[in-house]
């Protein structure tokens, strides 16, 4: 039986996808009916590399396939972009130290990456990374994917958090909210098991740590507390072995490969793949051969716990202050919860169990219950999940400096999102015009310990007396973390116009020509990529077409309709090579056609043989 | 207060946040106690506020919002943005008498200074030389300041049941005569606290 569809143009809902925009790997996933999943890539692979390479045809490689040049062509690939977002260049001297990436264009007020012979911002690198998702999410669900939920740290700053936001606008995405990591694997977890409590998420991934404690009752996901390092993960265990191995080669071979980009990547991957065999194993080597030599070194998990005890009590005392904020003791967390590849460590999980009294949950996938999360969070946003809600709180407090370099805070840390304070300003000097605010994050008394936000500058303020004017201003940390800033003129009763200048990050116009080149770029790609899709249906059909030419089916047919058939093939042949896509769909429709009496009258004979063959 | 009429439908408005004819969300009233639909009192049913403050945040949250109309979705940012501050406040006993403090006139946001107890005078005075030598090494004075620690804790416990009655006080009779008590009571409370982080502080070091 048939039934009805009716269909008023334009009415289904858009799909929103759930990103989680990794230091590692980065994945893509969607709500399926009532289950969160994840999409994976052409590879087959759902996790894909956060690693961009620029090939020598000049196009842009993402995931597996540019984690090969990270070998082949260091110079032209970057990973871990992750730890760069939200950077200044004067942040990023320390840490680039650890990275053989070029920073370009010193000088410039924003920070950019050499990849080749061109150059990227952060955001725009990682926007590689989205539009690559976007594309894996597009071809298997069949639509276009526009708008998104991407996942960020909790502990990420107004900056880093701007930078990410960005990167999905850049990719042509809209960016709906920014979800925290850990909230976002409470969420997936909760799915299932509706359990009311509280629960603690350690997450400590690629290049980011974060605890988050929440309180689950009624379907609300309220979140108690956070904290973190954005500068804490698995990155520095690779980089802790990286300098021991670098060192024993330098002693046994007598010569130092540091400096040969390749070959520090190759034995990055050593180390890496030692590491991730200690988790299962109790000893394992480091094997590494290169220009002819061989080095091995055995590793015992002994040692290797030992080696990292440092910086697994570096996740520790985040912990235990996080308790401190949520007002809650270890003996009343209910559940723990283990997010990211560096949790698979049995030191790091034997340390959350001893802190917490509490055997954590590692049921899901520590790789993949981000993308979950924030798959059910975009089901939420959607309205297809309505019993569910997070209430996050922001991470750093916010404050403006006052006489004397010091903040005074207006927001403080985990106070729930979104959340706003007013302050009233006015001036200093007769026929003062313009005011400058200065908005900070942090938890320090000084200005210069603390993170300088933006400034704003109020202007245009009417000519009057010193210390007349009044001058509200509203700062509101909206759902994604982010501060937005608006003013009002309470003597004239109307809005004041805010110039805001971020101090690190791009402006907003800055953001805009990087979209538009992307945009140019991407409609290169889309066409180039739409014509690739028809080719291969073009295959398909061209293989079919050829072997039924062998059917006996095919001579039963009159003359004309097999000319018709002939032509269609060749017409359809020479387009082939074509980049229009649309005029390569004709002819396979043509084809298709032609091709019908062929196609109806070889599926008879195959069904009156097939008959034949069965008794009855 | 809200005054005129629905934005959506022009219907009168009636002070609720959804219009009663149309549904939509209205600019939200800023009274945290209104807000929450709960009674103009400092004795306040903590399980009654939370729920409250889900029940509302079910309602009003920014992700309910997504797909409706921008004006709906500013007003549900900013009619959030006060929810979350007033449960700020009102969950904590201290922030809602300040804020009841300031409804009432009594206080013009700007910072009072905590006053030292005059009872206290003397014993600040020793603790706070004990807290010094501490500080250059002399062990001798943590059973003193232990001692210390306990007699301000035990005093912190008994502000706390005074702070209590003069809540109720100003729930029955709502005489402004009550809240200056609660004033006072609570900048003694403030220096009291300083202290013992202070004395905590330094026992822990």
């Amino acid at each position: 039986m048939g039934t009805f569809q009716i269909d008023f143009g334009n009415t289904r809902p858009q799909r929103i996808a759930g990103i989680d925009l990794g230091t590692t790997n980065s994945l893509i996933a969607y709500m399926d009916a009532s289950a969160p999943k994840v999409i994976p890539g052409a590879d087959g692979d759902p996790l894909v590399p956060s690693v961009v390479a620029l090939a020598e045809t000049g196009a842009i490689v993402v995931g597996n396939a540019a984690r090969e040049a990270l070998v082949t062509s260091p110079g032209r690939a970057i990973y871990s972009v992750k730890r760069l977002m939200g950077l200044g260049i004067d942040d990023v001297t320390e840490e680039l130290k650890l990275f053989p990436f070029r920073v370009a264009g010193a000088g410039e007020s924003v920070l950019k990456l050499s990849l080749g012979d061109k150059t990227y911002s952060p955001p725009e690198i990682s926007a590689f990374i989205l539009r690559q998702l976007k594309q894996n999410a597009e071809s298997a669900l069949g639509e276009e994917v526009r708008q998104a939920v991407i996942t960020v740290p909790a502990y990420f700053n107004d900056a880093q958090r701007q930078a990410t936001k960005d990167a999905g606008r850049i990719a042509g995405l809209e960016v709906l909210r920014l979800v925290n990591e850990p909230t976002a694997a409470a969420l997936a977890y909760g799915l299932d098991k509706r359990k009311e409590g509280i629960v603690a998420v350690y997450d400590f991934g690629g290049g980011t740590f974060d605890i988050s404690i929440l309180k689950l009752q009624d379907g609300i996901f309220e979140v108690l507390a956070t904290g973190g390092d954005t500068h804490l993960g698995g990155d520095d265990i690779d980089n802790l072995l990286l300098r021991i191995a670098l060192e024993d080669i330098a002693t046994e071979w007598g010569m130092d490969v540091s400096s040969k980009g390749g070959a520090v990547q190759l034995l990055r991957r050593a180390v890496i793949h030692a590491k991730h065999e200690l988790s299962t194993l109790p000893v394992t080597s480091i094997a590494f051969d290169y220009s002819g030599r061989s080095y091995r070194r055995e590793l015992t998990r002994e040692l290797f716990d030992q080696l990292i005890t440092p910086i697994i009590e570096r996740t520790l005392s985040p912990c235990r202050q996080c308790l401190t904020d949520a007002g809650v003791t270890p003996e009343q967390i209910d559940e723990v919860v283990l997010v990211g590849g560096s949790t698979r460590i049995p030191l790091v999980r034997s340390a959350v169990e001893r802190l917490f009294r509490a055997k954590p949950h590692t049921e899901l996938d520590p790789d993949k219950v981000v993308a979950l999360g924030a798959a059910i969070q975009a089901a939420i946003l959607s309205g297809d999940v309505q019993d569910q809600l997070l209430l996050d709180v922001t991470p750093l407090s916010l404050g403006i400096e006052t006489m004397g370099g010091l903040v005074s805070k207006l927001i403080h840390r985990n106070s729930t999102i979104p959340s706003s304070a007013t302050e009233v300003f006015t001036t200093a000097v007769d026929g003062q015009a313009n005011v400058l605010i200065h908005v900070l994050q942090g938890e320090r008394e000084l200005v210069k310990d603390c993170r300088s936000l933006a400034r704003f500058d109020l202007k245009g303020i009417d000519p009057m007396p010193a210390g007349m004017a009044r001058i509200e201003v509203r700062f509101l940390i909206d759902a994604n973390g982010i501060l937005n800033v608006s003013a009002r003129d309470l003597r004239a009763g109307k809005e004041q116009s805010v110039e805001v200048k971020p101090s690190y990050g791009l402006t907003d116009e800055q953001v805009e020509g990087m979209i538009l080149e992307s945009i140019e770029k991407a409609e290169e790609d889309f066409q180039e990529r739409q014509a690739r899709e028809a080719r291969v249906e073009a295959d398909t059909i061209l293989a079919a077409v050829e072997k039924a030419r062998q059917n006996d089916a095919f001579y039963e047919l009159e003359e004309t309709e097999r000319d018709q058939i002939t032509r269609a093939l060749n017409e359809l042949l020479v387009v082939y090579h074509g980049d229009d896509h649309l005029l390569i769909r004709s002819k396979i429709d043509q084809l298709n056609h032609a091709t019908m009496k062929l196609a109806e009258n070889m599926m008879n004979t195959a069904v009156s043989q097939a008959l034949k063959g069965t008794k009855i | 207060m809200r005054l005129g009429s629905c934005w959506q439908c022009e219907h009168p408005a009636e002070n609720n946040l959804f219009c009663t004819y149309c549904n939509s969300l209205q600019r939200p009233m800023t009274d945290y106690f209104s807000f929450f639909g709960l009674p103009h009192k400092l004795r306040l049913d903590e399980t009654e506020l939370q729920k409250k403050f889900y029940q509302l945040s079910k309602l009003l949250h920014p992700d309910r919002y997504t797909r409706r109309a921008q004006r709906e979705r500013d007003y549900s940012l900013e009619a959030t943005a006060i929810l979350n501050n007033g449960y700020r406040v009102l969950r904590d006993p201290v922030l809602r008498a300040e804020y009841v403090l300031r409804e009432q006139g009594l206080e013009n946001g700007e910072p009072r200074s905590a006053q030292v107890p005059p009872e206290l005078l003397e014993e600040v005075f020793e603790w706070n030389m004990a807290l010094e030598e501490l500080r250059d090494g002399d062990a001798s004075v943590l059973h003193q300041l232990q001692q210390a620690r306990d007699t301000l804790r035990g005093m912190q416990r008994d502000l706390d049941g005074q702070l209590h009655s003069q809540f109720d006080a100003w729930d029955n009779s709502q005489d402004l005569a009550a809240l200056g008590r609660i004033r006072g009571l609570l900048d003694k409370r403030k220096y009291v606290q300083n202290l013992v982080s202070e004395v905590e502080k330094a026992l822990a070091a």
